[in-house]
């Protein structure tokens, strides 16, 4: 194998990655380009670029994306009203526009002194035109300030990751310029290795009880929200902490509210699906 | 390389660009696919293919240009990695050193599978030796790194079938594609901050600060449904529920009105499903604002007679003295976005009231694909 000169993401101890997603990673890494990831909520999108930081030992810089947001929140704000603010009250050196500039979260990955892990979480949220505004921003790693005719330009590409639920469908421009992964949900053998790292000290049956128990609740598809990984994962929380044995899992389901998080879901199984988890 | 790859994904309908082709490329230059098909499978997934809804499209694409390519590189490393333990040569029988004679690759390379069943009966009777193999019949593990089933076996799968954004439709793709059908306008209470102006008041009144307020942008979108329901729209009754549903769930629209009719739409429609309270349907003609965009759900099969005639409604005691046609062209005068919704298979628009109903409203397949058109007309300016 040839040597590469770029950060390899390997995984880290509390996060289990798959050989595609991992590959994705470094694929995206190596080619400088926006990592897109989709997947069923709670299948750990976000948790992929908080381990990503921690695994190549880089600073995360977190962008919440909310439906409010514009892509210039992300640059850099103009802050007017203090500055008109100043000047009214005479407070401040007004005619240094530079200090009235307050950089964004894509601003701060760019000037960061080193090359950081930058996530645009739920990217969908937002505006339907919000990724069409950052293009030239994510290709080029680099921005102009009017107000002072400055350009940022990124000392060190950051590691981009950006998930999004296809909450909104995303343009193609935007498409083209992203490697794309989508999270498919873990099967049991995986799924066993996640339970693992997260309870080392869980026991064998009460595991296997547990991953029976809710690959059952997946298995029904009427369901309008299907139960997910972070969900199973508090569930054998509650399991821990209320001192459950094995035993009481495979005769029904406690705190199945962690489970199920919808109304119609908890009377569909109370009504139908109870009489198969007893079958 | 590959170059028909790409031509046949472009014909199997995955929207492929030559930016990303020319990123594979690279990719692949770089040496990323580790020279096995297996890599190259996801690498040329990840780069080329930016939506799971394409992902069926991609894997029968694959399956068609790859198929009845083996990779027996990786079979033979396994194996050799596997021989560098000592601990596993003596796991083998005399025997078979004899046979193998340690250098004879490919001999290796078919009893591979050979050795994978032994692996595999050996680790139900005692598990010591082969503890960081963790071998069962669906997924094989080699100490740690994990061998997923190899690519031509996952694309065979066709496992992302469900994913393929032309067939299923569950509420959540409703309302994603529902969304889309929004226009801004500032509506409502002024409580938003217009900084222009509040700049420009503040510098008339000599610095000192006067706000300016304005309203914010809502949606303006009005959506006005109008379904059919029983008799040959009963399979679909579950689909048509789901598009409702979203459409009812969805906050953003200014005004939501739905109807229901029965095959075609005469003097009336219905309120409730079922069918009990009326509504004139120039009532809604005159009071409805001509902006309504207007969706219609259904099959549009039914007798010529229905559509055409006076007194052609199915149920007898509904005389209709004007034809359904003469309703619907009503309709697509007086609003000036109709779109129409189809749940039947395309191959079935040869109907011949399908072909009447389609000169008067441009129809879509009850899809995604078709949904994501039909809104694209309702919002598109002239």
């Amino acid at each position: 194998m040839s040597e590469r000169k770029f950060d390899r993401f390997m995984g880290t101890q509390k996060y289990i990655v798959s050989e595609p997603l991992k590959n994705a990673v470094n694929v995206a890494i190596a080619l400088q380009r926006p990592l897109l990831v989709k997947g069923e909520p709670g299948t750990g999108k976000t948790l992929l670029a908080h381990n990503i930081a921690l695994g190549l030992d880089k600073e995360l810089i977190v962008w919440n994306i909310k439906s409010t947001s514009t892509a210039q929140d992300g640059l850099y704000i103009y802050d007017t009203v203090q500055r008109l603010n100043d000047s009214r009250f005479g407070d401040g050196d007004v005619s240094d526009i530079k200090q009235y500039i307050k950089l964004g979260k894509l601003g701060m990955a760019f000037t960061h002194s080193e090359r950081v892990v930058l996530i645009l979480d739920e990217i969908d949220k937002a505006d339907v035109e919000f990724p069409n505004d950052l293009l030239n921003e994510l290709d080029e790693m680099s921005f102009h300030i009017h107000e002072t005719n400055e350009t940022i330009n990124a000392k060190h590409r950051p590691i981009v990751v950006i998930t999004s639920n296809s909450e909104k469908e995303l343009p193609d421009a935007f498409l083209r310029r992203c490697i794309f992964h989508y999270i498919e949900f873990p099967d049991e053998t995986l799924m066993e290795e996640i339970v693992m790292v997260h309870f080392p000290e869980i026991k064998k049956d009460l595991l296997r009880e547990v991953l029976k128990k809710f690959y059952l609740l997946r298995g029904i598809n009427e369901f309008r929200k299907k139960p997910s990984t972070s969900e199973l994962l508090d569930w054998i929380q509650a399991l821990n902490a209320g001192g459950i044995s094995c035993e009481d899992v495979s005769d029904e389901i406690p705190f199945l509210g962690v489970l199920l998080k919808k109304e119609a879901d908890y009377e569909h199984f109370i009504s139908k699906g109870a009489e198969a988890s007893r079958a | 390389m590959f170059t028909n790859f790409f031509y046949l994904l472009r014909r199997k309908k995955v929207p492929v660009s030559i930016t990303e082709w020319m990123a594979l490329i690279d990719a692949l230059s770089r040496g990323f696919a580790f020279s096995s098909l297996d890599t190259f499978y996801y690498l040329a997934r990840s780069i080329l293919v930016k939506s799971e809804g394409y992902f069926d499209q991609y894997d029968s694409a694959f399956e068609e240009y790859f198929g009845g390519i083996e990779t027996s590189e990786r079979f033979r490393d396994e194996v050799l990695e596997w021989l560098k333990d000592p601990v596993n040569r003596i796991e083998l029988t005399e025997d078979e050193v004899t046979r193998l004679g340690w250098s004879d690759f490919d001999y290796l390379t078919e009893t591979h599978q050979q050795k994978m069943m032994e692996l595999r009966e050996r680790r139900d009777g005692e598990a010591s030796t082969f503890d960081s193999y963790d071998v069962d019949p669906e997924r094989i593990r080699f100490g740690g790194t994990s061998i997923y089933k190899s690519a031509l076996q996952v694309a065979k799968e066709r496992k992302f079938r469900n994913y393929r954004s032309d067939v299923v439709l569950d509420v959540r793709s409703f309302q994603t594609a529902l969304k889309r059908l929004r226009r801004l306008s500032r509506i409502g209470p002024e409580d938003e901050l217009d900084l222009d102006a509040t700049i420009d008041h503040t510098c008339k009144n000599a610095g000192d600060l006067e706000f300016k307020w304005r309203r914010a942008r809502k949606n303006a979108v009005k959506l006005l449904l109008f379904m059919d329901v029983g008799g040959s729209m009963s399979p679909y009754a579950k689909l048509c529920g789901r598009l409702f549903s979203a459409a009812h769930a969805a906050t953003h629209f200014k005004d939501f009105k739905y109807y229901y009719f029965h095959n075609c739409i005469y003097d009336s429609v219905f309120e409730d499903i079922e069918r009990n309270e009326v509504t004139n349907t120039s009532h809604l003609l005159n009071t409805l604002d001509s902006d309504h965009k207007v969706i219609f759900l259904g099959d549009a099969c039914m007798g010529d007679e229905e559509l055409t005639m006076k007194y052609g409604a199915i149920y007898y005691y509904e005389r209709n003295e004007v034809p359904g046609i003469v309703w619907f062209q009503r309709i697509s005068d007086h609003f000036k976005r109709v779109v129409w919704l189809n749940p039947e298979d395309l191959s079935e628009w040869n109907h011949p009231t399908i072909k009447m109903i389609r000169r008067i409203f441009p129809m879509f397949e009850l899809t995604l694909e078709g949904l994501d058109a039909a809104i694209s007309m309702l919002i598109a300016r002239y």
